[in-house]
This record gives C-alpha cells, structure tokens and sequence, in this order.
C-alpha cells in the first residue's frame, strides 16, 4: 500500500479523537479519547519510517507510548482522587484542579 | 500485492470503526472495549509497515496492561452508576464539525504533497536494520541503545516520576471527607503523612 493511505487513516483517526476530547464530558472518555490522538500519532511516525527506510520514527513511536501509559497513570490517579473526594466525574466540573 | 491490501483495509476498517465505538458508545467500559479492538487493528497496521517490535509491544503493553488498568478504574468509579448529564450544548455540535473540518484539511495536504515518496510502498528495507532486519527487536534496541539513549533513559525517568505521582494522587488521605463520618483508626494502622493534600 501506499504511504499516503496509512496517512490519510492516521488523519481521521486523529480527527475521531478530537472531535471525542471536544464533545464529551466523561473524563474516562476523553482520555481514551487523547489515546486514540496520540496513536494516530504513532502509525504517522511509522509509516514515515517505512518511507524513509529507517528505525528512527518506530523508536518515536516506542517514545510515544511511553508517554501515553504515563498520561492514563495520571489521569486515572486524578480521576481517581476525585471519585474519592466525591467530586462530581464529569470534565465541566473540572474547573478548580489546583493543589 | 493484492494479499497486503485487503489486510490493509480489513484492519484500517477495524481501526476506524474501534475508533468511532470509542467516542459514541455511551458506557465508558465498551468505549474501553472498543480501544482494545482499535488497537489490535493498528497493530496489524505496524505489521504491514515492517514495525514487527512496535506492533508486538503495541499488543503486549498497550491492549494489555495499560488497557487492564483502564477496565479497573471503569469498574471502580462504577461506569454508569451516576448517570451524566446528557451530552448536549454547542459542544457537541462544533466539536464533530470541528475535527471534520481538520480531518478535510490533512488529506488535501497528504494527497496533494508533492512528496514523491507518499506515492510509493517506501524506501528498500532489504538491506536496512542490520542482520536481524526491518524493524526487529535486535535493530531497535541497537538503536535505543546507542542513537537514542538519552530520550530512552528520559522516557525510563518520565515513567518512574508518573509512577511516584499516581501514587501520591490515588492514595487514601485525609482530605475534604468528614472526620467523624470515617471509621475508627485500628491500632496497627500507621498515622496519615501531613506531609502533602492534593484536593482536586
């Protein structure tokens, strides 16, 4: 296949990601929602490394992952602490998040 | 190749289509599900783009245990217990034709680059990635360990800092609750840290 196709996937499922981190309130939702941005991410930076013949995008993309396990660690540990504080789990709530 | 293209669009459909589940299933443990289904479909992606390290991890680390964790905190907070308030105002309306609009703009820009090499399957791997191949762990951990070692040490520093800090964010303290609302402290317990109070 060509490049372009991964690229054009790679496009949408970033804009699927957004259009979710925009129009839903469920804090949940909205970082699955940051996942599927940052992995269509990923598979741009993969399929570039195909183009170019090298393994420098897949070791990025290996950074990238890294990076989203440790924005759901924090993420669920906010969520978390305010199922504990018994806040409200909804992201228009979310306005006062200071320590 | 018309082998390589029908899994190409077999698993571009699964991964748009686990995509869309995400953002309009309702339940936040089917929207987890339907991540898990995405990523298995991009896995398949990374295989055909010769990432066989990256698909492998993308499997193993991703829809394995960062998905787990996810399904925990879904089925700890209760899903649907509290309903929320119906997803409406102009948000949801802006925010679609928001990422439609963007979606638009990076295809016209992917389609009409003048990069030669968007129109072709890619570079000759024949020859890349030493003994091992394109793409193999023996390849990328060479790399990691000698191009990209500092981003490789950061990235192993970035994940202990997080671990630290989910600790601190998600563990029992004494915070808005009510004292006298909470059980009694048994003997054996040791008293809270003053040390820190996150109030989100």
């Amino acid at each position: 296949m060509d490049i372009t196709w991964y690229l054009v996937l790679s496009a949408f499922i970033f804009a699927i990601g957004l259009a979710g981190v925009i129009a839903r309130r469920n804090p949940l939702v909205v970082l699955l929602c940051l996942e599927l941005m940052l992995n269509a991410g990923n598979l741009a930076l993969v399929a570039f490394a195909r183009m170019h013949g090298s393994e420098a995008g897949q070791v990025f993309a290996l950074v990238v992952m890294v990076i989203a396990a440790c924005e759901v660690v924090i993420g669920l540990g906010i969520i978390v602490a305010m199922y504990r504080n018994k806040l409200p789990i909804d992201i228009d709530e979310m306005s006062e998040l200071r320590g | 190749m018309w082998f390589e293209d029908i899994i190409f669009f077999l698993a571009a459909i699964g991964a748009l289509a686990g995509a869309l589940g995400v953002v309009i299933l309702q339940n936040p443990f089917y929207s987890v599900l339907s991540l898990v289904g995405h990523l298995l479909g991009l896995a398949v992606l990374f295989l055909l783009l010769n990432a066989e390290f990256v698909a492998a991890a993308q499997v193993v680390v991703y829809a394995g245990a960062v998905m787990v964790l996810y399904l925990f905190v879904v089925a700890y907070i209760g899903g649907t217990d509290e309903p929320l308030r119906p997803e409406s105002g102009p948000m949801s309306v802006l925010g679609p034709l928001f990422a439609l609009a963007l979606a638009v703009e990076l295809c016209i820009a992917f389609i009409s680059s003048g990069l030669k090499a968007l129109d072709s399957t890619g570079a000759d791997i024949s020859q890349a990635g030493g003994t091992d191949g394109f793409g193999s762990p023996g390849a990328i951990g060479e790399l990691l360990l000698t191009d990209y070692l500092l981003p490789f040490e950061a990235a192993s520093f970035l994940l202990l800092m997080a671990a630290v800090g989910a600790v601190v964010l998600a563990r029992r303290r004494r915070g808005l609750e009510d004292e006298d609302a909470r059980p009694p402290r048994r003997r054996d317990d040791t008293p809270p840290t003053e040390t820190l109070e996150v109030r989100v």
